[in-house]
């Protein structure tokens, strides 16, 4: 046997875990995925053959699948366009020149990802109670009355966004690193040139974080399209629906209402939009690329 | 440093009241840190106190736990929420379930990944890349995509209300621990293995007494995150497992908060117990930790 076969042989042999995992748990559920989708299934009779009925129902008779994709995409425009800022701004803060206690800054930053979801949910019920929490209470110190959060039908899904970025400790991580890789002359060229920090800000930084921030925006809108565990113990979608979002519909269509036809459906559309969207945010990152 | 440069700035300059621009400059520089340890501070605070509010719960009577406006300290330490914690729920079967789960899916992500990792990065053969641009993309695949049909699977092979489901898939790899352990093989220098194989080594043994001893520090980053994601996994367990025996820490924590009354001071004792050991693990090892996410961080 030649050398390049003997390779290939052992680069299949070395990766051949990978490959009977992507067939058993990736390529195998998606085929079929996309198949219950056509059908009515739900665990009892056999899978009934129904075409695009699934699909039709979802988007145009289905008033709840609106109310959840508005809701996700609520998640995603406004809650990780607001974790993104604030997340590049601590990233920032945390690369100003030596700078003492950076390592406890860090720990202090990225804890939070570690907990639990059970126990995220009961830290976030008490944080954001209505009269006893402690965002209440602070916000009552400089006289504002803060609202009931998730018990409100208009600021539980704010609530969640406090939450996930105060969760988003990795994304500030991954910001960091991208920081240390700017060329520090930049910085230095601006200076001489007079460039005020703003300016260093928008025409040095971002645009040297653009990878790091397309990364962190595919990878946060997938995480907020999966999200599940914290609208499921917390608010379990209520009130008045206001945080049944995405991933939470799709399980109790699944798994409380035994519909796994129409959840697959669900599943489907979900997959088109995560590209869609991924596709948008690569088109717009390289847009962007040639206005600087 | 921007020393030098700053010089040549100052010649160029004609300024008359030179030596006062460059005080104040320094005061400015001396200010603006100060602004930024201020701010920073603020920052962490955000974060620190749902914690310092989880823990002062779990030490309150029901009574504090309500009072408005909150109280911080609790006038007498009530430690009988974490007594009751053990007892209010089989919380050391739970435990060891939990714990059951977690080994074995470390176990697996160390094996897989590895072996799975070395093939796409230290061997080279045709159509290499191209299916490691495949398994970057299972990245982006949302887990409902695929929770239906896998559940329907195992439940034709038996396998819900075991831990079979929570555990098998993590022994076939994990893209995104492949892609973390690959960087770290790149970056081992081909003359080991090279040197290796003239003493007649093959590929897996290259893999085994090479490559593995050499990537202590980058399996322990594995071990760690696997370690934190089946400790913290709320939606497998629920999904797969059915038998109150089997319930992991979370689902069981979650039985509690569903009842009618949950006893929150009890839950928040719960909530303490299962995120200090994290936290404790962390602080220990926290460089692995960080420096494996930011250094995917970097090169993704």
């Amino acid at each position: 046997m030649n050398s390049q076969k003997r390779n290939m042989r052992n680069g299949l042999l070395f990766i051949s875990p990978w490959i009977i995992g992507f067939l058993c748990f990736t390529a195998y559920p998606m085929f079929s995925s996309l198949y219950y989708s056509m059908t009515e299934y739900n665990l009892i009779s056999d899978p009934s053959f129904v075409g695009f009925n699934n699909y039709k129902q979802l988007l145009f008779e289905d008033d709840l699948f609106i109310t959840v994709l508005g809701n996700t995409m609520y998640m995603i425009f406004v809650g990780l366009t607001l974790t993104t800022v604030v997340t590049i701004f601590i990233a920032i803060l945390l690369n100003t020149k030596d700078i003492k206690g950076i390592s406890f800054f860090r720990v202090v930053f990225f804890i939070p990802t570690l907990v639990p979801f059970v126990v995220l949910a009961i830290l976030w019920i008490w944080v954001l109670q209505p009269d006893s929490g402690v965002v209440n209470s602070i916000l009552g110190l400089v006289g504002i009355d803060g609202p009931g959060w998730f018990s409100s039908q208009t600021w539980a899904k704010p609530g969640f966004i406090i939450m996930a970025i105060w969760m988003s400790g990795n994304m500030i991580l991954i910001y960091l690193a991208a920081l240390g890789d700017i060329p520090k002359s930049l910085y230095e060229a601006a200076s001489i040139d007079g460039a005020n920090v703003l300016q260093k800000v928008f025409h040095i930084t971002l645009p040297g974080l653009r990878p790091a921030i397309l990364f962190n925006s595919i990878t946060g809108m997938i995480a907020v399209f999966q999200s599940f565990a914290e609208a499921f113990i917390i608010t379990d979608g209520g009130p008045d629906n206001s945080t049944l979002f995405y991933s939470l519909y799709l399980y109790r269509n699944a798994f409380q209402y035994f519909n796994m036809g129409y959840a697959s459906a669900q599943a489907w559309i979900l997959l088109i939009i995560a590209l869609l969207m991924t596709m948008t945010f690569f088109k717009l990152s390289k847009k962007w690329g040639f206005e600087d | 440093m921007t020393l030098p440069a700053a010089e040549t700035n100052h010649q160029r300059d004609v300024h008359p009241n030179q030596q006062q621009a460059t005080t104040l400059r320094k005061m400015n520089k001396k200010l603006n840190k100060l602004a930024v340890y201020l701010i920073l501070i603020l920052f962490s605070l955000a974060f620190i106190v749902p914690f310092v509010w989880l823990i002062s719960g779990s030490l309150k009577s029901s009574t504090e736990l309500f009072a408005d406006p909150p109280i911080w300290i609790p006038e007498v330490l009530n430690w009988s929420n974490y007594t009751e914690a053990f007892t209010a729920f089989p919380f050391f079967l739970y435990l060891k379930n939990t714990l059951i789960i977690v080994f074995f899916t470390c176990i697996g992500a160390v094996l897989s990944n590895s072996l799975i990792a070395y093939g796409f990065s230290r061997i080279d053969w045709k159509y290499r890349d191209g299916i490691f641009i495949v398994v970057l993309a299972t990245l982006m695949l949302p887990f409902q995509v695929i929770m239906i049909p896998l559940f329907l699977l195992f439940k034709e092979i038996g396998w819900i209300g075991t831990y079979y489901p929570l555990i098998v898939p993590h022994f076939f790899g994990n893209a995104f621990f492949i892609f973390l352990l690959r960087q770290f093989f790149k970056g081992i220098p081909k003359e080991l293995s090279e040197a290796a194989k003239m003493d007649g080594a093959n590929e897996f043994i290259v893999f085994w007494k090479v490559i593995l001893p050499l990537s202590k520090p980058i399996l322990a980053t594995v071990i760690i995150f696997q370690f934190i994601e089946a400790w913290r996994d709320f939606l497998g367990p629920l999904i797969f497992l059915s038998d109150n025996s089997h319930y992991t820490l979370s689902l069981g924590v979650q039985q509690i908060m569903s009842q009618n009354d949950p006893r929150w001071g009890l839950l928040m004792a719960i909530g303490v117990a299962m995120t200090l050991p994290i936290i404790i693990i962390f602080f220990f090892l926290q460089r692995y930790f960080i420096e494996g996410i930011t250094f995917t961080g970097s090169k993704g």
